[in-house]
């Protein structure tokens, strides 16, 4: 623990509210989906890898959704392939999260105008938290895309009623 | 899953989904497998899911040179040497002459993209059969390239910087002593992956004997690339319909010789990838020997593009193969088709014939070692 090592005598409480702990937490183990769809997919790989290092944050991949908390949906998001997308953010268990990489997930993006195949915005199948842009974004962008996602889950109160919360 | 029994032998086959979503269909590819036991006895390739209209777009586009950024977005590993097959195409039907410099630093673009493209797919491929200390190693090399791109078109992935008988802009004072160090410290890399990865016995155990992709197979599925050249065929489109300036550079073409298990198997595909980028930086080093260092890289560019009415089939070697442009004109400022001959998409139709009666776990090696790009197969 660095500056904390060695400094205490007996084994120490902190009070902290639950929800904030439970809040701590999460953020800082955000385990994503590996599902990459086109060109941002190359970035987020180029984010993972050795550069840009998504493990410093705790981010680390999962093959399966049933294990991931957050869905980066990166590349252009094609009618064929928005029913599998919704089934896919069906079967993570929740709270879930989805970040939208790219022009293409966020809008249609370049594909927008002509694209007869392409949904405009992958908002259109599953909620999305953050947006990222670019085309593609560079890893840097991305990286900023989840440390608004961490803000996010800070602020959050799952564990109160809705009508509770102010 | 589907269980089903098969009218020749009787037996129970069992029909599973590889994909859309796993980590080793690079991309959104779907194949249906029908399996016999652990032995796959069919595969189907389900593709368009990621089909973004490319030939609507280039038709739809008011300009020849709006469809550029299209053609980028095909490969995305591999941008440069897309639009360089596409500028070249509108240079023959235009007639134009291209500027010496441009040819050259076109060249050390398209080759230094070739390797960034093949460290890719080489990383990944090792990805795929758990090895993955090699992907990490091979994407800081991957970086040293990126940032070179960086410097000189202003994007780290897809660029738009070939303009037709011309470049966006030209490169930064400093861009040959950048590609010189780059050549120099990359060279070892190499030997260092052979180390690491290539002569790996868990490696070649998962590679060799795999996947086998006869020479009159490859023939018939008219194979091009890495993947031709695995089987044993000395064919490359710089050496044998020279393009650009490819003709003034002096390099070998590998190819598989089956030095650890058949010829045409995984790792001779995956070997000629590794030895092409030795390639690359011999081609790399001769054109920034012959690079004149003054000249207007956008003096060439013409004013409006209106090729007279016609069509022409162009093809370059991209790190996958063969990338035809076939564009036909009418005359008009935009193209009135333009359909692009995608290697991946010619290699994805090889998958059934080499992958049937292998095991089920060897499927992941061979969708690797033939390294497709879903954009390009759905285009």
């Amino acid at each position: 623990m660095g500056m904390l090592d060695k400094k205490y005598h007996d084994s120490n409480i902190i009070i902290v509210g639950l929800e904030s702990a439970l809040n701590w937490a999460r953020k800082n183990s955000l385990w994503y989906e590996q599902f990459g769809l086109a060109c941002c997919a190359i970035e987020m790989m180029a984010t993972a890898a050795s550069r840009y290092d998504f493990d410093r944050f705790g981010i680390i991949p999962r093959s399966s959704p049933r294990q991931a908390d957050v869905m980066i949906v990166a590349g252009t998001v094609t009618m064929k392939m928005a029913s599998r997308i919704l089934r896919l953010y069906e079967q993570m268990s929740e709270p879930r999260y989805v970040i939208s990489m790219g022009s293409c997930s966020n809008c249609g993006g370049p594909y927008w105008e002509h694209g007869y195949h392409v949904l405009k915005g992958v908002d259109k199948v599953v909620p999305v938290d953050v947006y990222v842009p670019g085309c593609p974004p560079r890893p840097e962008a991305l990286l900023e895309g989840f440390l608004k996602l961490q803000e996010k889950i800070t602020g959050e109160t799952i564990l109160q009623k809705k009508e509770s919360v102010k | 899953m589907i269980e089903v029994i098969s009218k020749e032998t009787g037996n129970k086959e069992m029909v599973i989904n590889m994909g859309p979503q796993h980590p080793s269909t690079h991309g959104v590819l779907r194949l249906e497998l029908v399996l016999d036991g652990e032995i796959i006895t069919k595969v189907r390739p389900n593709i368009g899911y990621l089909h973004r209209c490319f030939e609507k777009y280039a038709e739809q586009m008011d300009d020849y040179a709006k469809v550029i950024p299209y053609t980028d977005r095909m490969d995305y590993v591999s941008a440069i040497n897309q639009e360089h097959g596409y500028v070249i195409a509108l240079e023959r039907m235009l007639e134009l002459e291209v500027p010496e410099r441009v040819e050259y630093i076109r060249v050390i673009m398209a080759e230094l993209q070739r390797i960034a493209s093949h460290l890719l797919g080489i990383g990944a491929f090792g990805l795929d059969l758990g090895a993955f200390s090699p992907f990490l190693y091979l994407f800081t090399e991957r970086e040293k390239i990126l940032d070179i791109f960086e410097r000189v078109t202003g994007a780290r992935l897809l660029y738009n910087y070939f303009a037709v008988a011309g470049l966006m802009r030209d490169v930064h004072p400093k861009f040959k002593a950048d590609t010189a160090e780059f050549v120099r410290t990359f060279r070892p890399k190499i030997k260092e992956l052979n180390d690491l990865l290539s002569y790996n016995k868990i490696f070649i155990q998962r590679t060799a004997n795999i996947g086998v992709l006869p020479e009159k197979v490859a023939f018939n599925y008219a194979a091009s690339g890495p993947v031709l050249r695995g089987s044993g065929v000395k064919w490359d489109l710089r050496k044998n319909d020279p393009y650009s300036i490819y003709d003034r550079f002096e390099f070998d073409i590998p190819v598989g010789t089956g030095e650890v298990g058949t010829l045409g198997d995984c790792w001779d595909r995956y070997i000629v990838r590794v030895k092409e980028m030795e390639q690359s930086l011999r081609i790399i080093e001769q054109a920034l020997d012959g690079m004149p260092d003054e000249g207007d890289v956008m003096e060439a560019i013409p004013k409006r593009i209106r090729p007279k009415e016609g069509e022409i089939y162009v093809r370059t070697e991209t790190p996958r193969g063969e990338l035809g442009y076939y564009i036909v004109s009418d005359k008009s400022a935009s193209p009135f088709r333009v359909k692009a001959r995608a290697p991946s998409f010619v290699h994805l139709s090889v998958l059934p014939a080499i992958s049937k009666g292998s095991l089920i776990a060897d499927m992941v090696a061979i969708v690797g070692s033939i390294d497709i790009v879903l954009g390009e197969v759905d285009r």
